[in-house]
């Protein structure tokens, strides 16, 4: 059981998928305009990364080596497309603003890392909790941009007005939006700026010497295993 | 006498000037330009100017403060960041929206990518865009006389010409941001410069005579009523907006534009077409900033392209 809670730490924290991996930044760059969104995107995610996880670790050893990215794609699309149908049925509104990148989930080159590099390698409940762990980093780093762009883009929160909004028209004093955040410039800026305070943090924690032991072996661990992820992030570019 | 036996290795003969000559010279330049903007528009650009200027010395001040580097706010390479950004906001926006544009500029734009030297982008540029993207109402609306109206140049772009009087423009007693109504101010700045040998004819010559021709033929492929080179449409669009500004002052600056000669007759062609192509058949009735910028990002390929042979270099084979 241990293996399956340092399998979570290793998603959350160490090799965070967004932090720290730098994958699937299309969908992270693209929908991360409200927390909203940002939930609707990483749960998605995680359902889908959770289930091909489990599904190609237990096919593991009947996959051909020569044909497993397409054996891969065929499993994770058929749970996108499940995903699809139920947040078309359940979540109309969320549907919407989430568009095209709901089918792109297919596509998303933290899936398919994932899969190439630990599923199809490893025991099914460490896969298991390699996805859950992988896909609430990937959720808690999109909600964390999507909050930052939607309090400095429009003075809200998860939709509720936490700033009250400057008006002309009436001379109220408030908060004027800096609508920069949520355009697609935003998205860059505010990317880059919590991925160098999450640096700052690491770096500083290893001066200390505090987890330092941890933090080299969640890296060192899998280095070796992270060839599958170039090759997978350049999918997600096409 | 002891000096003259010491021992050094070369070069023995160094240059008085330093990037802070350059950028005080820059600064006294934009002094006729800031003085017409504020006599034209009263207190609140004058309040625009300082909070600009201010904000942008003082960040400088505590990122290297903070980060340990060396203080560099003597150079006034900041001072001409925070200027020529107050030089391109509308005096009617908020004295705050400067000031959080000139962070932008200094901390963003220069800083993070290496400080002065390093930036890829014009700082006070980028800051414009920025806050242009963030705050477009309060940054395109421009009040004069207390009417808020179209500037010379939205007559232009529409192609109402009998709206526009050249000769206002040319002094500057138009609707505007507050640096860039008066072409003659701009022009005194500009001659001080130039006499001074700080920035040559090469980029502003060649961003001017390709911009000239542009408008002069697509002016008439937009405006079927005004002919090809058409004068009055032709000073219009030279003495409007902040051509003359980004033409002198911007388009110049030394780290973002290139050094090689041939580079920079390429990098005025460059900017001159884009600069005609945003006006005439963009969006919004001005394009000069986002040319410039755009230009900018091409620089280090306008270098590579351009880069002289060493002597013997590429003979016969």
């Amino acid at each position: 059981m241990n293996e399956c809670g340092e399998r979570l730490k290793n998603g959350l924290i160490d090799e965070n998928p967004i932090f720290v991996l730098m994958l699937g930044m299309c969908p992270t760059l693209a929908v991360t305009t409200s927390a909203t969104n940002g939930i609707g995107m990483g749960l998605s995610t995680t359902f889908v990364l959770v289930m091909s996880n489990m599904l190609i670790s237990m096919l593991r050893k009947i996959i051909p080596d020569s044909v497993r990215m397409p054996a891969f794609i065929v499993v994770v699309a058929s749970f996108v497309t499940i995903v699809d149908f139920m947040m078309e049925g359940f979540t109309p509104g969320l549907y919407d603003s989430l568009g095209i990148y709901i089918p792109l989930i297919v596509v998303n080159c933290i899936i398919l890392g994932r899969a190439e590099s630990y599923a199809s390698k490893n025991k099914v409940l460490p896969s298991i909790f390699d996805g859950l762990g992988m896909g609430l980093g990937f959720t808690v780093a999109l909600i964390a941009i999507g909050m930052v762009r939607e309090i400095l883009g429009a003075g809200q929160i998860f939709g509720y007005q936490i700033l009250p909004l400057a008006d002309e028209a009436t001379g109220a004093a408030g908060y004027t939006p800096i609508t920069i955040f949520i355009l697609a410039p935003g998205a860059f800026l505010v990317l880059a700026f919590l991925a160098a305070i999450q640096n700052k943090v690491k770096i500083n924690m290893e001066k200390k010497g505090k987890d330092a032991s941890k933090i080299q072996s969640g890296c060192g661990a899998d280095c070796a295993t992270c060839g599958g992820c170039p090759s997978a992030a350049g999918k997600d570019k096409e | 006498m002891e000096n003259s036996f010491n021992i050094s290795s070369s070069p023995h003969i160094r240059s008085k000037v330093t990037s802070g000559n350059i950028m005080l010279m820059v600064v006294i330049a934009l002094l006729p330009a800031t003085a017409f903007g504020v006599y034209n528009f009263g207190l609140p650009a004058l309040i625009m100017m300082v909070s600009t200027t201010a904000a942008a010395v003082l960040t400088e001040y505590i990122y290297e403060k903070l980060m340990h580097k060396k203080v560099t706010i003597g150079d006034f390479s900041a001072v001409v960041t925070g200027m020529l950004l107050g030089l391109n906001m509308p005096p009617t926006a908020p004295w705050w929206m400067g000031a959080l544009g000139s962070v932008f500029a200094i901390l963003i734009v220069k800083q993070l990518f290496g400080g002065l030297g390093q930036n890829f982008m014009n700082p006070a540029l980028g800051a414009r865009c920025f806050l242009l993207l963030s705050f477009t109402g309060p940054m395109t609306s421009f009040v004069y006389d207390g009417v808020t109206g179209p500037t010379p140049l939205s007559y232009v772009k529409s192609g109402a010409l009998d709206q526009v009087n050249t000769m206002d423009m040319l002094i500057g007693t138009i609707p505007g941001t507050i640096g860039e109504t008066s072409v003659i101010a701009i022009i005194i700045g500009a001659i001080f410069l130039i006499l001074m040998g700080v920035i040559d004819l090469r980029i502003p010559g060649t961003y001017i005579v390709t911009f000239v021709i542009f408008v002069g033929i697509f002016g008439h492929v937009a405006h079927p009523e005004i002919g090809f080179f058409d004068p009055t449409y032709l000073t219009a669009h030279l003495c409007g907006g902040g051509l003359m500004l980004g033409a002198w002052f911007m388009a110049t600056d030394y780290v973002t534009s290139p050094i090689t000669k041939k580079g920079q007759y390429l990098y005025g062609i460059c900017l001159g077409v884009l600069t005609g192509l945003f006006r005439i058949f963009g969006g919004s009735a001005e394009g000069v900033s986002y040319a410039i910028i755009i230009s900018n990002l091409l620089v280090p390929l306008i270098e590579r392209v351009t880069l002289p042979k060493p002597f013997g270099k590429g003979g016969e084979k």
